[in-house]
């Protein structure tokens, strides 16, 4: 599983919520901590829209940078790896972002009747 | 299909209790339940639905404020995460264990660690005072339910077939199986494999994960999504130390460089060494989740 159902799990979203009109893109959130490879998610991606009301569609993919703040200093800085610490030296940090897996949005066929 | 791993989808789920022999084929009723709980998980749906009316209206009259919030008429916002039927299911099994205070903890670790036979170790050491029930995750096969089973506690295998983790729903029907009582332990061993089930929550207490001496001691930082994940870092097969080139401290510094609020523990489940700190560690948790005040009151509950 993992890539392959999660696009399963994108692919049932958007195809449900698009209630039978065609979709040309579907635009996801992959924080650069979650644990996804994206090139195996537009892989799968093909394998999994052929044949659904998605054949076509593009899979655009958003990378999220991870931002943490600092619980010591209250800085907001950028971690390069899933355990930098704050300039400051201080371990303890709330991670703002670059875990995220959602689905934002999704674009459907120019002469869908809405 | 997944690259990381290397496992592939169309998982032929299959949850066998062994107290009964009853298997259960869950490939079939996972299709159910996916409907089952589309029906349900009609509210976001609904918000949704009429947020595509609304720009549906913007649409035709608004045909030109292509700068405006509704700017593409044809794009629909969704902000869906993929992993909220996951995340929703585990809330159950959350509010089902803490209902019936009962401790839950997800054991992780790559293949061969030993969390089989620290299983088996811990519900035989342990079970004149803390009842156990066992949750088993495998691709294939019931040997380490057998061994559970031996060692005296309930236990349902649930067979992944190709996938590479547990998930939420399967341990719901893992439970609805084995019916753990009020106030016991469940230990759920995890399929071995670091990387996938740090992704899936199962609803547990606290993910543990095990380590043996003979895996190398840069694991922590090599796999470090689990580590992050983890509660308590179990370091077995200590017995073997002098044999391996494994260095304990180094292996503790990099757990806690990854995760620096780990807990860290070092044992041997073949030779019960360090095993005391580990059963004390179940206990204390365990009353901790038997003097839980739940139901919390909203208030006290919202952050």
């Amino acid at each position: 599983m993992h890539e392959l159902a999660l696009v399963q799990s994108v692919v049932e979203m958007v195809t449900e919520h698009a209630q039978g009109r065609g979709v040309r893109r579907v635009k996801l959130e992959i924080g650069k901590f979650t644990c996804v490879a994206p090139d195996a998610m537009r892989f799968c991606f093909d394998v999994v829209v052929a044949g659904t009301q998605l054949e076509g569609a593009c899979l655009e993919i958003v990378e999220v940078e991870p931002l943490a703040r600092c619980r010591a200093c209250g800085e907001t800085f950028v971690q390069e790896t899933l355990w930098t610490s704050c300039r400051c030296g201080a371990q303890d940090y709330e991670r703002m972002s670059g875990e995220e897996l959602r689905v934002k949005e999704y674009e459907l066929d120019a002469d869908a009747t809405v | 299909m997944c690259e990381t791993c290397g496992c592939s989808d169309g998982a032929e789920v299959k949850v066998v209790n062994l107290e009964t022999g009853k298997a259960l084929d869950l490939a079939s009723k996972h299709l159910h339940d996916d409907s089952h709980y589309h029906a349900h998980h009609i509210h976001d749906d609904n918000h949704s639905h009429d947020h595509v009316h609304d720009h549906d209206h913007d649409h035709d009259h608004d045909h030109s404020h292509n700068h405006t919030h509704h700017s593409r008429a044809s794009t629909v916002l969704l902000e869906q995460d993929v992993l909220a039927k996951n995340a929703a299911l585990a809330a159950r099994n959350r509010a089902w264990f803490a209902g019936r205070e009962i401790l839950v903890l997800n054991l992780v670790s790559g293949p061969g660690a030993g969390k089989t036979t620290l299983l088996e170790r811990t519900v035989r050491d342990l079970r004149h005072k803390q009842t156990f029930f066992v949750i088993e995750g495998d691709q294939a096969t019931t040997n380490d339910s057998l061994r559970i089973k031996a060692a005296g506690a309930p236990v349902v295998q649930i067979n992944t077939g190709s996938g590479c983790h547990l998930d939420a729903d399967m341990v719901a029907h893992g439970l609805a199986e084995l019916k753990p009582s009020f106030g016991s332990v469940l230990l759920i061993e995890n399929v071995g494999n670091l990387v996938c089930p740090a992704m899936f929550d199962l609803g547990e207490s606290a993910k543990v994960a095990i380590l043996s001496v003979t895996e190398g001691d840069d694991k922590p930082i090599k796999y470090p999504h689990m580590f992050q994940a983890a509660s308590l870092l179990l370091i077995n097969k200590i017995d073997l130390l002098p044999y391996v080139d494994f260095e304990l401290d180094r292996c503790q510094a990099y757990a806690r460089q990854v995760n620096p609020a780990i807990e860290i523990m070092t044992l041997s489940a073949t030779t019960g060494e360090g095993l005391e700190t580990w059963f004390d560690w179940i206990s204390a948790a365990s009353r901790r989740e038997r003097g839980g005040t739940f139901p919390q009151p909203l208030e006290a509950a919202m952050p």
